[in-house]
C-alpha cells in the first residue's frame, strides 16, 4: 500500500516535537476528519532555522508531516512557500490516491506556519 | 523486536480453509466431475455428495430438513437473495423493510436500492452496545411490514443480538424475519427452529471453509422470489450448476465447526478475554467497543484516545501483528465506520479503533505477545499527537 520511503518516515520521523518559543505555528485539518497537524518554525535571517510537528493521523499523514519538515529545514522563507501540495507526496516516491490529502495538508501546515510568522513579525509572543 | 512467525488476527477479514476440508474438497476438483443434475452414475455420486453436504450445514443451525438449504455465493448473495427476493414476492402485500443501522453492507445497499424502487426502509438506531433498540422495533412495525432483517451477531464490535426476543416480537405481526449469520455462524450455536428464524444467511469462509460459497436457509412457509433464473437449480430459486468441490468443503467445514465448537469457543472466550483485559488495562484512555460479555468469543474490539487506528495497525504490522482497524469492506473510504458511528461514538474515537478477531491457530503466546507490545506502540504514536493531553506524556 505504501512505498518504502513513507514506511521509513512512519518509522523514524524526522523533526518530531514541538519548539516552545517557536516564531510561527501552523494547525490544520481536525480530528473528526482523522488527520491533524501542527507545524512549529523558528527562523532565523529570512531562513527556517528549526522545524518541528505534531500530528494526528494515519501512516501516511506523519509521513507527509515528517517529509514537509525535511523539505523545509534551512530554506528561505520564500523557498518554503513554493513548496507545493504534490511535492511532499512527490518526495515520498507517491502516495495512494485516497491519502493524497494528507501531502496537501502537510503543506498547508507549513503555509499556515509561515503565515503566522508573518503576522506576528516584529511583535513580541 | 520482529518476530520470526506472523501472527494472524485478522479472522473476521479472511480465514485460513481448514487442512481437512481441503482434503475433503480434492477428490471434487480431481476426478469426481460429475454434474448433480445428470442421470449417469457420475452424476448421481456428485448428487449424493452436494445433498451430504446441504444435510450438513442444516444440521449445523438444526433446520427442519436438508431441503430448506439453498446454496450460493456466499454470504452477500444470501443476504440480496433474502431481502430482495421477499420484497419482490410480498410487493403487493407491502412494501417497508426493517433493518438496523449496523448491519452488513450486503444488507444495507439491498435495502437502500430497494428505496429506489418505491419499498420503504427504517434503519433501527442501537444503543452504545450496539443492541437493537426493541422498543423502535415494536413502534416501526406496521400492516405495511413485509420484512425484517437483523443480523446475529456483529463482526466489528462482536455484539450478538437478542434474536429470540426480536423473533417474537416480529411474528406477532405476522413479519418475516430474515437474519444474517456471517459474522456468527462457527462460533455461536444457532438453532433457527428454537429462534424462530425465517430466513439465516450463512456463510463458508467465516467457519474455515472456502471462499465464494455459502447458504440461505428459508423455512418452509416462506415465500420469496429467484434473484438468479436459469436452468432450475436449487428448486428454482438458485439457477447455476452446483460448484461442487466449494459445496463439499462448505458442507465439511459445518460438520467440523458444529463438532468444535463447544470447546473452541470457550478457549476463544478466554483468549478473548485476556487480550481485552491486556489491551485496556496497563493503557489510560482506552475502551472497549462493543459488549463485555454478550459477543462474539474471537472478537476484541478496543480503541485508544489521541491516536489513530491505521497508524497502530501499521506499527502493529511492522512488529508481525495483523489486525484490522474496523471492517475490511469500508478500509477504502476514509469515512469510520458506520457501525462506530452507530453505538455513539464521535468521529475521532471511531477513528482510533482498532480489531482483533481470533482464530483456531492463535495461542496464549501469541496473545500474550500482542499485549506485551502495545503500550509502547500506543505512547510512541501519541507522543506524536498534538491531541495528547501534556500530563499524559510525563
Amino acid at each position: 500500500m505504501y512505498s518504502e520511503k513513507v514506511m521509513e518516515h512512519f518509522r523514524n520521523p524526522r523533526n518530531m516535537g514541538e519548539i516552545p518559543d517557536a516564531d510561527g505555528v501552523g494547525t490544520v485539518g481536525n480530528p473528526v476528519c482523522g488527520d491533524m497537524m501542527t507545524v512549529y518554525i523558528k527562523v532565523k535571517d529570512n531562513h527556517i532555522d528549526d522545524i518541528r510537528f505534531k500530528t494526528f493521523g494515519c501512516g501516511a499523514a506523519i509521513a507527509t508531516s515528517s517529509m514537509v519538515t525535511e523539505l523545509a529545514k534551512g530554506k528561505t522563507l520564500e523557498e518554503a512557500k513554493k513548496i507545493g501540495r504534490s511535492d511532499v507526496a512527490d518526495s515520498l516516491g507517491g502516495l495512494p490516491k485516497v491519502k493524497m490529502h494528507c501531502s496537501n495538508l502537510a503543506a498547508d501546515a507549513l503555509h499556515a506556519a509561515i503565515e503566522d510568522y508573518e503576522k506576528h513579525k516584529g511583535t513580541k509572543r | 523486536m520482529s518476530r520470526a512467525k506472523r501472527i494472524y488476527m485478522d479472522h473476521t477479514a479472511g480465514r485460513t480453509v481448514d487442512p481437512r476440508v481441503i482434503e475433503a474438497m480434492l477428490p471434487y476438483m480431481k476426478s469426481l466431475c460429475g454434474n448433480p443434475s445428470s442421470v449417469h452414475s457420475f452424476g448421481q455420486e456428485a448428487r449424493q455428495a452436494l445433498e451430504e453436504a446441504r444435510t450438513k450445514v442444516a444440521e449445523l443451525i438444526n433446520a427442519e430438513s436438508k431441503e430448506s438449504i439453498f446454496l450460493t455465493s456466499g454470504a452477500t448473495e444470501s443476504n440480496n437473495m433474502a431481502i430482495k427476493g421477499v420484497a419482490r414476492r410480498s410487493r403487493d402485500h407491502g412494501r417497508h423493510i426493517i433493518t438496523s443501522s449496523i448491519e452488513h453492507m450486503s444488507v444495507l445497499n439491498p435495502c437502500k436500492f430497494l428505496m429506489t424502487k418505491g419499498f420503504k426502509v427504517t434503519f433501527l438506531p442501537v444503543d452504545q452496545y450496539g443492541f437493537v433498540n426493541l422498543t423502535s422495533l415494536e413502534e416501526e412495525l406496521t400492516n405495511e411490514t413485509i420484512l425484517v432483517s437483523i443480523m446475529y451477531a456483529n463482526g466489528e464490535i462482536g455484539t450478538i443480538q437478542p434474536i429470540k426476543e426480536i423473533s417474537k416480537m416480529v411474528h406477532r405481526k405476522n413479519v418475516y424475519l430474515h437474519v444474517d449469520a456471517a459474522a456468527a455462524n462457527g462460533q455461536v450455536l444457532i438453532d433457527v427452529n428454537n429462534e424462530d428464524i425465517d430466513l439465516l444467511t450463512i456463510s463458508s469462509n467465516d467457519m474455515y471453509g472456502p471462499k465464494g460459497v455459502g447458504a440461505l436457509y428459508i423455512k418452509k412457509s416462506t415465500r420469496l422470489e429467484p434473484l438468479i433464473h436459469g436452468g432450475g437449480q436449487e428448486r428454482g430459486l438458485r439457477s447455476g450448476t452446483e460448484n461442487l468441490p466449494s459445496i463439499v468443503g462448505f458442507g465439511k467445514a459445518a460438520e467440523i465447526a458444529k463438532e468444535e465448537m463447544p470447546t473452541e469457543s470457550e478457549r476463544l472466550k478466554t483468549l478473548r478475554d485476556r487480550l481485552i483485559k491486556g489491551l485496556l488495562d496497563p493503557i489510560p484512555y482506552s475502551f472497549l467497543n462493543g459488549h463485555p460479555t454478550k459477543r462474539l468469543p474471537n472478537n476484541a474490539a478496543v480503541r485508544y484516545s489521541f491516536i489513530e487506528g491505521e497508524s497502530i495497525l501499521l506499527d502493529l504490522d511492522m512488529k508481525g501483528v495483523a489486525a484490522s482497524s474496523g471492517s475490511a469492506c469500508t478500509a477504502k473510504t476514509l469515512e469510520p465506520s458506520h457501525v462506530l458511528r452507530a453505538i455513539g461514538l464521535k468521529h475521532e474515537e471511531a477513528h482510533g479503533s482498532l480489531l482483533f478477531t481470533l482464530g483456531r491457530q492463535n495461542t496464549e503466546e501469541e496473545v500474550g505477545y500482542v499485549i506485551s507490545i502495545m503500550p509502547d506502540i500506543v505512547k510512541r504514536l501519541r507522543e506524536m499527537s498534538p491531541l495528547t493531553p501534556k500530563e499524559l506524556m510525563k
